[in-house]
């Protein structure tokens, strides 16, 4: 009995030491902290170390899965939240329209001048006052070109009854209505009910091709051979090209496609402002912004970052598509609240 | 034939309970970057890879502390709890046994939603101390439980012949009572400590800035790329916690035969 007693005292004991240990931690009071919020996995390793060792400023860093979890957890944290944080394009517009982002002092920000110019005003902040793109994602065709027996070149091939069950499909509204709408030759933000109700009538066409609707589970379907081809986002794409190069094959879709764009935005709860804004130009310097963007697997819009990427990747057009296929690709503008044509043909395509 | 079948039914039961695991376990060697289900030879990799990894070490250090520092704290005041219940009269002990039972039975959103609404309009702020006390709050009703059957079970005059005796009150509960639960109170802190580890709907809610614990970590790294290093921490952390069990359970054996020589 008394040897137990003696062991539990001793777990005890290390518990205390752990217990002060956390309270130190969290009272390093002279230096001035930021608070970062970020995607998992959404950051290249020891860039943080190295802005924490160029100025003194410390970083909490902390990450989230989605658009909407980081939405939540700012409204209900209220005024103890983070400074800086990076939502996507259609998330800086509902935070920008709810008031929740301060306006950016860019004389803070020089290295701003290396953003490509494409990527600034665009419509989700469209005088550039309040946010910072920090890198881009698009919408791709994954496909095993064994199974497919050709070069695959848009959109249009995922529905040739070829491939019956061959083809899985993004789970996501926007993603697949809108696409399809692409297809058509809409804007993938058009809100006509019959141009609605036609893409959903071609995705209930395309049902026996499909696999699989899904999102993360997709690009290794492709890479089994269980499935020939897949809606993919870049990131994803470019894995399963690297790990599997002898039959992977990523393309962006000649009818252009949507641009996903996360920014580096501040709160209008920080405290550190002027920290924080030294933060956003530290992640715009060219050799950290293509760290991250090596790192990730995703595309930078930043020009002088994108300079510095070695050859294969700069040229590659699936990354860095073409002007002609850039000029067709679009921003998800936030639909209507009122809108529901969208949710109910998804609803009629799922059920059937 | 019969024997055969029942061998047979185990072996089955096992292989549900533990594939999943033996899988993760195995894809923690696998030399790929994606998740796949494809080998591509033995690698240890991401296990180099995850000690370098200074966010998931940090997620790791936040998880050990919250759940060592929660289940070190739920123990004494629930150990205190169950003596004080134990003391009370039949109508007031059932009433607040099933108090402490209904924390235990309601669905963790409910705890987590509940505790941060509480939080926010205490105007607590949500970070390592909220994500502690939110712990300390959930693993209190299982330490209470595990404690009362050692204090059912103590015969009720060792107390007052300890009294008889000599010794004072204190006295007495130091040396004869707590001695004599102590194995109850050990189940209850190593229950906490699992359930604190294993947590992640109530720190989901009731966690802040710079205080992402493992669960939460894990989480939030599935969403732009995947990270293999995930198995391979995983795999550590059932490897410790599988001889931990282990520990516990040999020395638990060891103690029934030295009774029995008595």
């Amino acid at each position: 009995m008394k040897k137990s007693f003696k062991s539990v005292a001793i777990i005890l004991c290390a518990a205390v030491i752990m217990t002060l240990c956390l309270s130190g931690c969290g009272s390093s009071g002279e230096k001035t902290t930021i608070r970062v919020y970020n995607w998992g996995e959404y950051i290249a390793d020891d860039v943080i170390e190295q802005f924490e060792e160029e100025t003194g400023i410390r970083v909490e860093y902390d990450t989230y899965n989605d658009n909407e979890s980081l939405y939540a957890k700012i409204k209900k944290a209220g005024s103890d939240s983070y400074d800086v944080i990076v939502p996507s394009d259609y998330m800086v517009k509902k935070m920008i329209d709810e008031d929740m982002l301060a306006p950016l002092n860019f004389d803070n920000i020089p290295n701003f001048e290396n953003i490509d110019p494409q990527f600034k005003n665009l419509s989700f902040d469209p005088e550039n006052m309040y946010s910072v793109p920090y890198l881009t994602d698009m919408v791709g065709i994954l496909y095993n070109i064994d199974e497919t027996g050709k070069e695959l070149t848009g959109f249009k091939d995922l529905f040739d009854p070829a491939y019956a069950r061959k083809v899985c499909m993004l789970d996501s509204i926007r993603d697949a209505i809108g696409l399809t709408l692409k297809m058509l030759g809409y804007s993938m933000n058009d809100t006509n009910p019959e141009h609605i109700a036609e893409a959903r009538d071609m995705l209930l066409e395309q049902k026996p091709n499909v696999l699989a609707y899904g999102t993360d589970e997709l690009a290794p379907k492709v890479m089994s051979g269980a499935a020939a081809m897949a809606m993919v986002y870049l990131g994803e794409g470019i894995t399963a090209i690297e790990e599997q190069p002898e039959n992977m094959r990523f393309v962006i879709p000649e009818e252009g496609t949507n641009r996903a764009i996360d920014n580096l935005v501040i709160l209008k709860t920080s405290k550190n402002k002027d920290a924080a804004e030294q933060f956003i130009n530290f992640m715009l310097r060219p050799e950290i912004a293509v760290k991250n963007s090596i790192e990730t697997g995703y595309s930078t819009p930043n020009m002088a970052a994108k300079e510095l990427l070695p050859d294969e990747i700069k040229n590659d057009p699936n990354r860095y598509p073409p002007a002609e296929i850039l000029e067709k690709c679009e921003i998800y503008e936030t639909l209507p609240a009122d809108n529901t044509d969208f949710i109910d043909a998804w609803n009629m395509v799922k059920a059937k | 034939m019969s024997k055969a079948l029942k061998k047979f039914y185990v072996f089955l039961v096992f292989v549900f309970m533990y594939a999943p695991i033996v899988v993760l376990m195995a894809y923690s060697f696998n030399d790929s970057r994606s998740s796949s289900a494809i080998w591509r030879g033995f690698t240890f990799d991401w296990y180099i890879k995850m000690l370098s990894d200074s966010q998931m070490m940090k997620a790791l250090q936040t998880t050990l502390v919250i759940a060592l520092s929660s289940s070190l704290i739920a123990t004494i005041i629930g150990t205190l709890a169950a003596i004080g219940i134990n003391n009370m009269k039949k109508r007031t002990k059932n009433a607040i046994m099933n108090i402490t039972y209904v924390p235990v039975l309601s669905p963790d959103i409910v705890t987590g939603i509940s505790l941060m609404l509480l939080f926010v309009f205490l105007r607590v702020p949500l970070g390592r101390y909220s994500l502690l006390l939110a712990h300390i709050t959930f693993n209190i009703p299982y330490v209470i439980i595990s404690v009362l059957p050692k204090l059912n079970q103590l015969n009720k005059n060792m107390y007052e012949a300890a009294l008889d005796l000599g010794a004072s009150p204190s006295y007495a509960y130091r040396k004869i009572i707590i001695p004599e639960i102590m194995p109850g109170i050990v189940t209850g802190f190593l229950l906490a400590l699992t359930l604190s580890i294993d947590d992640f709907v109530v720190s989901f809610f009731t966690s802040g800035a710079g205080a992402s614990n493992l669960s939460i970590y894990i989480y939030s790294a599935v969403s732009k790329k995947y990270n293999p290093s995930i198995n391979a921490l995983s795999t550590i952390m059932f490897v410790v916690i599988f001889l931990l069990l282990v520990l516990i359970n040999s020395r638990s054996k060891e103690k029934t035969k030295k009774n029995v020589n008595y």
